[in-house]
């Protein structure tokens, strides 16, 4: 199984998805520089987290126009999974990949663990977990707070494709737990063909229980057995 | 020529600076503000252009780049 990571000017979570790829999951796992067009037929593309291009004009924007991104379109629109974590799901944003926008949130930057309750499991990220498990995984960013027109997100409640909610250590969707201002609590989507997810918590950073939580483990997890089930 | 794009959240988009930015300034004692919204400005520099040349050209980069229309709206002055 290859996982391929994505490498903008300013990525910092590229390291941390090699990490948890390569030598937890044990799977082979590639850097793949953003000006680069071929992607070297992985079975899995990572957007990860970090700042592109210094998040300058807007989250993603810059990032949306590398000459990877067309390599990137092509492999999601083929049907492979793809996921975007933090900026990435930024990114998949301003690609139109997935729906809505990012804000600023509501209050500030935030840099802490959150809980995140699993709300469909028919996506080759979340095969693994059960229907409202919830992770604790940690967040880092200041511009999380999702939002999308009325009728998108009613569109995105109605399908299915909101795939994480910030909740309560209980796993109850409360405005407290709601770390940065989110529509509906929406920490993660997917798009309609249910293979291209996107979300603002990192479950690779939460691969270890030596790290402070093992959560994350199972999104990374489910992408290897979803494809597995696929061969 | 010169072509200015100010670049606008939409007025349904709550805008999480220009609240930040409002509260600042009713602790600063401008009660008489009641709301602020921040936006981006930009100037293009299109020596070559003609004035509808550089409001097209303008319109193209804002729908494209400088503005994201899920969120924002953008408005053009064209200038020598």
């Amino acid at each position: 199984m290859k996982f391929a990571i994505v490498v903008f000017p300013g990525s910092n979570c590229d390291h941390d998805a090699y990490h948890a790829t390569k030598h937890v999951l044990g799977q082979d796992a590639e850097f793949v520089w953003h000006k680069e067009t071929d992607l070297r037929e992985p079975d899995v593309v990572i957007l990860p987290g970090g700042f592109a291009h210094g998040d300058y004009l807007r989250t993603g924007a810059i990032a949306r126009f590398s000459p990877v991104m067309d390599s990137v379109r092509a492999f999601a629109e083929a049907g492979n999974p793809l996921i975007g974590i933090c900026n990435g799901f930024q990114v998949l944003l301003e690609a139109g990949l997935l729906p809505g926008a990012m804000l600023r949130n509501t209050e500030k930057y935030k840099c802490e663990y959150v809980h995140a309750r699993v709300e469909q499991t028919d996506t080759p990220f979340t095969n693994l977990c059960a229907r409202g498990q919830v992770l604790k995984i940690p967040i880092a960013h200041g511009e999380g707070n999702y939002y999308a027109d009325p009728d998108t997100v009613a569109g995105l409640e109605a399908n299915r494709q909101v795939i994480f909610r910030y909740v309560s250590p209980k796993g109850e969707a409360t405005a407290e737990s709601n770390p940065n201002g989110s529509l509906n609590n929406i920490a993660g989507i997917c798009n309609a063909t249910r293979n291209v997810v996107g979300l603002m918590p990192h479950p690779e950073r939460a691969c270890e229980s030596q790290l402070g939580s093992a959560d994350g483990k199972v999104v990374l997890e489910s992408v290897v057995s979803a494809l597995i089930t696929r061969i | 020529m010169k072509a200015r794009v100010f670049v606008t959240l939409k007025p349904s988009v709550f805008d999480p600076q220009g609240h930040t930015i409002t509260e600042a300034l009713h602790q600063m004692g401008y009660d008489g503000v009641d709301d602020v919204r921040q936006g981006k400005y930009f100037e293009l520099n299109l020596p070559d252009a003609s004035a509808d040349q550089a409001r097209t050209l303008a319109g193209e980069v804002a729908q494209k780049l400088l503005a994201n229309p899920v969120i924002e709206s953008y408005r053009i002055e064209v200038a020598e």
